[in-house]
């Protein structure tokens, strides 16, 4: 006891000294090449710097010399784990400029693929969420799902990650002719397993305890870093761009704007698990009304968009995706920028996590939800 | 606000500033580089705009000048514009930071100085983002020429 207070008493005269900690490039919990300088006092994270680029392929560079129908392809390679939406973002920016009806049926099956592909992302996302905390089972019980959506995205597209099903106009070809069983199996298996999910981790004490109260984001800070995505929403930002600015057949189908107020890391992962429910909503509304007719309108094979400015903005699994394309009227872009929501969202990080402790970061930035090769491109 | 009330607000704040509809969802308003902090002071802080949100911050390069792109968002009014700067000067292009008024523009700033090499005045850490430190030239801009790429287009 004596010793105690003497080590408390002469605690002050230490010398400490702040000291940087490389996280990564290479690090299990970073899902990718990124490499975080931490700057620590004691336990305390007193700094967090970002460093990106190391999977930099200059896909806007690319973009300038390739024609509209090969920028599709380029567009999975950013979030892959979102690979339809992105490709769904840059056909809609051509579809609008070109003014080109899309058929009905091409904008039901866009729908239920992007859902489809919500659903996949923030399966892997819980999965990889729970390995971070050190629980295993999470991970294999997200992955055993997240197959059976791959199994139906190779049947139809012949891919399971990269799809490019997507052509500007609708869709590639038409739906295998068991999509429509294997998705009604799919619904039924997940409705069971859902639950499953909040048992393993949301009602976990030693779950809560890390993420509860832990890494809060304010509304105010929200908007100001541009995030957007469940990130943003756990902190009560409305912004998701299906209700905002309805893109193919999100007008509609009924669902709801996961809202929460918390903003720290159990906010964050609620508000994911609880968009699945939402996803899982619209794919049931859909499946049962695909209409009938063309899955693609009639495009020229060389497509040039007018002179002018485009921005297509639509909702990833991590966020806002926009893309800009200055038009000089040409086979190519004469400019085009993608607004990538894992961008903005990575760099709120450095606001989370400051004043947290080292063993925090791993589970404040499993809640952000970051692909590397989105925040780089 | 809708676009002709939002026009002529700014035109009240800024009577240099020039608009244009054609080509572009938004209202877009163009500016120099002189006016920027004035006019994105009040853009932002005003509640008549109450720009709060930048959803997009780019730049592009023209024959004649760069054009500085930001695109903004009220997520109280639900309005939303396009702010352009023309910077004139390409050999040493310069324009004020904006990361005090919107802190995503800290990193996006960034990577704009990383491909563009725009410097940004009064930037807090104005380094290459994506791009080596000791890399030569600024990728984007028209007249970069590859020296290891030997596809040519």
């Amino acid at each position: 006891m004596e010793l105690v207070k003497q080590q408390r008493d002469t605690a002050s005269d230490l010398k400490t000294q702040e000291y940087f900690v490389n996280m990564g490039p290479q690090h299990p919990s970073t899902h990718g090449v990124l490499r975080l300088v931490l700057g620590l006092d004691g336990e305390i994270i007193t700094k967090v710097e970002p460093h990106i680029g190391y999977i930099h392929r200059s896909i806007e560079k690319m973009c300038e010399h390739d024609n509209y129908r090969q920028i599709v392809h380029l567009t999975d390679r950013m979030d892959y784990l979102s690979a339809h939406i992105n490709n769904e973002a840059v056909c809609l920016a051509v579809e609008n400029a070109l003014e080109i009806e899309v058929p009905e049926r091409a904008r039901v099956i866009r729908t239920i693929f992007a859902e489809l592909t919500r659903l996949a992302s923030h399966q892997l996302w819980w999965g990889v969420m729970g390995m971070d905390l050190g629980a295993l089972t999470a991970f294999l019980y997200g992955f055993r799902d997240r197959e059976m959506i791959n199994d139906i995205f190779e049947e139809t597209c012949g891919a399971r990650l990269t799809m490019n099903y997507n052509v500007p106009g609708g869709v590639m070809f038409d739906l295998h002719p068991n999509f429509h069983k294997r998705v009604k199996e799919f619904i039924a298996h997940f409705k069971t397993k859902l639950p499953e999910y909040d048992d393993l981790l949301s009602n976990n004490v030693i779950f809560r305890q890390r993420t509860e109260g832990v890494g809060i984001l304010s509304k105010e800070d929200a908007i100001s870093y541009g995030v957007t995505g469940p990130t943003a929403r756990a902190s009560g930002v409305s912004c998701d761009v299906r209700k905002l600015h309805p893109y193919s057949a999100y007008d509609r189908v009924d669902f709801k704007e996961i809202l929460m107020e918390e903003g720290d890391s159990f906010a964050r992962y609620k508000a994911r698990v609880l968009e699945m429910w939402e996803s899982l909503s619209i794919v049931e509304q859909l499946i049962d009304n695909i209409p009938e007719g063309d899955f693609q309108a009639p495009t020229k094979a060389v497509i040039k968009l007018p002179k002018g400015e485009y921005y297509q903005r639509v909702e990833t699994a991590r966020g806002e995706l926009g893309v800009y394309i200055v038009s000089d009227g040409g086979k190519s872009p004469y400019r085009l920028k993608f607004r990538s929501p894992g961008f903005s969202n990575l760099f709120v990080l450095e606001k989370l996590a400051v004043g947290s402790k080292i063993a925090d970061l791993v589970a404040i930035m499993s809640t952000i939800d970051i692909v590397v090769p989105d925040i780089d491109r | 606000m809708s676009n002709e009330e939002l026009q002529q607000q700014i035109a009240a704040w800024e009577p240099a500033a020039e608009f244009a509809e054609e080509g572009s969802q938004f209202l877009n308003v163009i500016i120099e580089p002189p006016q920027l902090r004035a006019l994105a002071e009040k853009l932002r802080h005003e509640e008549a705009t109450f720009f709060d949100y930048m959803f997009c911050l780019t730049c592009v390069d023209y024959p004649e000048h760069f054009m500085m792109v930001y695109h903004l968002r009220s997520t109280r009014h639900g309005h939303e514009m396009v702010l352009k700067v023309r910077i004139a000067d390409k050999q040493k292009p310069a324009v004020d930071t904006l990361c005090d008024i919107w802190r995503t523009a800290e990193w996006h700033e960034r990577e704009v100085y990383d491909l563009f090499g725009i410097h940004f005045n009064n930037h807090p850490d104005l380094r290459r983002l994506l791009l080596d430190d000791d890399w030569k030239g600024y990728p984007l801009r028209k007249d970069y020429v590859d020296p290891v790429n030997m596809i040519s287009y």
